[in-house]
C-alpha cells in the first residue's frame, strides 16, 4: 500500500473522528449544564441522583463505559445489536461521559460569579431566567474557557477510544493498516492527524477567547 | 403626576419591620414612612440593621414580621396575633413592586459585559417594554446629566469607581422609579471620587427625587436631607431633620455623629 492510499485511508478515518468529535460536543455541552442545574438544585434527590452520576462518569474508564453502552442492550435486555447502533453508542457514551466533565466545570463557573450580579439583576426586575441567561451565563462562559479548552482537546484524543467498539474512526483503521502491512508509517500519520485537528481546535478556541477579552471581570 | 395634593403621598410604608439571621434579630422594629420627594438619611453603626432595612425593602431579603407597602399597595401585611409575622403577596404580584424602586449597591454590580449605554437600556427593554430607541434616548439623556455623555460605549472595567457608580445611578433612573435607595454608595471609593457621586445624589435630591441614603457621610446628609434616622440594636434610635439630630440630646447619637465628624 502507497503513502498515498494510506494518507485517504487514514483521511476517511479522521472524518469519523471529527464526526463522534462534534456530536459529543453538540450534545455534552447542554446536557452538562442541565446536569450542572441538578447538581445545584435545591432538590436533595436531583442533587444526590447527579452527584453519584458524575461521580460514576468520571471514577471509571471511558472505555469501559463505551463498551457497557454497546453491549449493555443485548446483555440487560437481549436486545439484538445492530451494525447502525455502533456509532450511536459511541456518540452516547462520550456525551455522557463529557457532560459530567463539563457539568463541573459549569459548576464552578456559575459558583464563582458574585451574588451582587444576581442582586442587581433582581433589582432592575430581570425574571431568574433572562437573569441566568442574559447576565450570567455569558460571564460563565469566560470564565470557564480555558477548562472548556482542556477538555475538548483531551475529548480529540479521546476519540481514538471509539477502537473498542471497532467503529472505523482514524486509530482503528491506523492499526488495522498498521498491522496488515507491517509498517508503522500509518500509526505516525494518524499522530500528524490527530495533532493538525488539535492544533485547529486549539487555534478556534483561542479565538474564542480573544473575543470575550473585550471586557474585564 | 406630581402636581399639588400628590405632596404628601405616602411612597413608602414600612410598620414594625423584623428580620432575623439563624436566630440573631438584626431588625427588632423598624416603622418609616416615606412621603413623596422627601430625602431620607440612615445613619448608624455597622451592624445596626441599616443594609438590611434596605434589602428588605428592595425585596433581596424577606422580612420576618411587620408590613411593607408601596404606594398604599401591600407587598407583605402583617399577621392578625401578637408576633405579628409578614404575609406575602404571591411571588407574579411581587415582581411588579420593582418598578417602583431602584437601588444604588455599594459595589455598583453593573453588568461588566454589557457596556455602559446597554447596562443602562437593557433593563427598560426587557422587563419594562420599553421600545429600544425610547430607552437609548433616555439613557444618553441620563448620561450627559450625570457627566458621562462621552462614556456611552465604554465598558465598566474602563472606567473609574466614581464612574460606575455614577452608571449605575443612571442605570437605577432609568426604570424611572418613584424611589431610590442608595446602600452606602460611595464607601467603595477612594475618597477623591466621592464628591462626584455626592454631587450626582445631591443634584436628584434638587430635583425632588425620593431617596433614601444609607451613608457615613456625615456631614452630606446633613446637607442633603429632610430626615435623618440614626440607627442601632435593629431600632430607629432617634429621628428628626439634620439640625434635630445634630443637637439631639442623646448621648449615644451625639457620641456617633462627633465621631464621624471628627475622622
Amino acid at each position: 500500500m502507497d503513502l498515498g492510499t494510506i494518507l485517504l485511508q487514514l483521511g476517511g478515518g479522521l472524518i469519523v473522528s471529527v464526526e463522534i468529535f462534534c456530536l459529543t460536543l453538540l450534545f455534552s455541552l447542554p446536557l452538562g449544564l442541565i446536569v450542572a442545574f441538578g447538581r445545584m438544585s435545591r432538590n436533595g434527590i436531583l442533587r444526590t441522583v447527579t452527584k453519584v452520576y458524575i461521580s460514576i462518569m468520571r471514577g471509571t474508564p471511558l472505555m469501559l463505559q463505551l463498551i457497557v453502552v454497546y453491549f449493555g442492550p443485548y446483555y440487560l435486555f437481549h436486545v439484538r445489536i445492530s451494525a447502525a447502533y455502533r456509532f450511536i453508542a459511541v456518540i452516547i457514551g462520550f456525551a455522557v461521559n463529557y457532560a459530567a466533565y463539563f457539568a463541573e466545570i459549569y459548576r464552578g463557573g456559575i459558583e464563582s460569579m458574585p451574588r451582587g450580579q444576581y442582586e442587581a439583576a433582581q433589582v432592575l426586575g430581570y425574571s431568574r431566567a433572562q437573569t441566568f441567561f442574559l447576565i450570567i451565563l455569558p460571564q460563565v462562559v469566560k470564565r470557564i474557557l480555558p477548562s472548556v479548552t482542556n477538555e475538548i482537546i483531551t475529548l480529540v484524543k479521546d476519540t481514538s477510544l471509539a477502537f473498542v467498539i471497532a467503529v472505523a474512526e482514524m486509530f482503528t483503521l491506523a492499526k488495522q493498516i498498521a498491522a496488515a502491512e507491517t509498517t508503522i508509517v500509518p500509526l505516525m500519520i494518524a499522530g500528524a492527524y490527530y495533532y493538525i485537528f488539535n492544533l485547529v481546535v486549539a487555534l478556534g478556541m483561542e479565538r474564542i477567547e480573544r473575543h470575550y477579552r473585550y471586557y474585564e471581570g | 403626576m406630581k402636581g399639588e395634593g400628590m405632596e404628601t403621598e405616602n411612597l413608602l410604608e414600612i410598620r414594625h419591620m423584623r428580620k432575623s439571621f439563624e436566630g440573631l434579630g438584626v431588625l427588632r422594629d423598624i416603622s418609616l414612612t416615606v412621603r413623596r420627594g422627601e430625602v431620607v438619611s440612615v445613619i448608624g453603626p455597622s451592624g445596626s440593621g441599616k443594609s438590611t432595612m434596605l434589602r428588605c425593602a428592595t425585596l433581596l431579603e424577606r422580612m420576618d414580621g411587620g408590613s411593607l407597602s408601596y404606594l398604599g399597595q401591600a407587598v407583605c401585611r402583617m399577621e392578625e396575633g401578637e408576633r405579628g409575622d409578614s404575609v406575602y403577596v404571591s411571588k407574579s404580584e411581587l415582581r411588579r413592586f420593582h418598578r417602583y424602586f431602584g437601588l444604588v449597591f455599594q459595589n455598583f454590580n453593573l453588568f461588566p459585559h454589557y457596556s455602559v449605554l446597554k447596562n443602562i437600556t437593557d433593563a427598560p427593554v426587557r422587563t419594562a417594554g420599553a421600545a429600544k430607541e425610547d430607552a437609548e434616548k433616555t439613557a444618553r439623556e441620563l448620561l450627559a446629566r450625570l457627566g458621562l455623555a462621552d462614556k456611552a460605549d465604554a465598558y465598566p472595567c474602563q472606567l473609574s469607581g466614581g464612574q460606575q457608580q455614577r452608571v449605575s445611578i443612571a442605570r437605577a433612573l432609568a426604570l424611572k422609579p418613584e424611589i431610590l435607595f442608595f446602600d452606602e454608595p460611595t464607601s467603595a471609593l477612594d475618597p477623591e471620587l466621592t464628591g462626584e457621586v455626592l454631587k450626582v445624589i445631591r443634584q436628584l435630591a434638587k430635583e425632588h427625587m425620593t431617596m433614601i441614603i444609607v451613608t457615613h457621610e456625615m456631614n452630606f446628609a446633613r446637607e442633603v436631607s429632610d430626615r435623618i434616622l440614626f440607627m442601632e440594636d435593629g431600632l430607629i434610635q432617634e429621628e428628626g431633620t439634620p439640625e434635630e439630630l445634630f443637637h439631639s440630646s442623646k448621648e449615644r447619637v451625639q457620641e456617633f455623629i462627633g465621631k464621624l465628624a471628627a475622622s
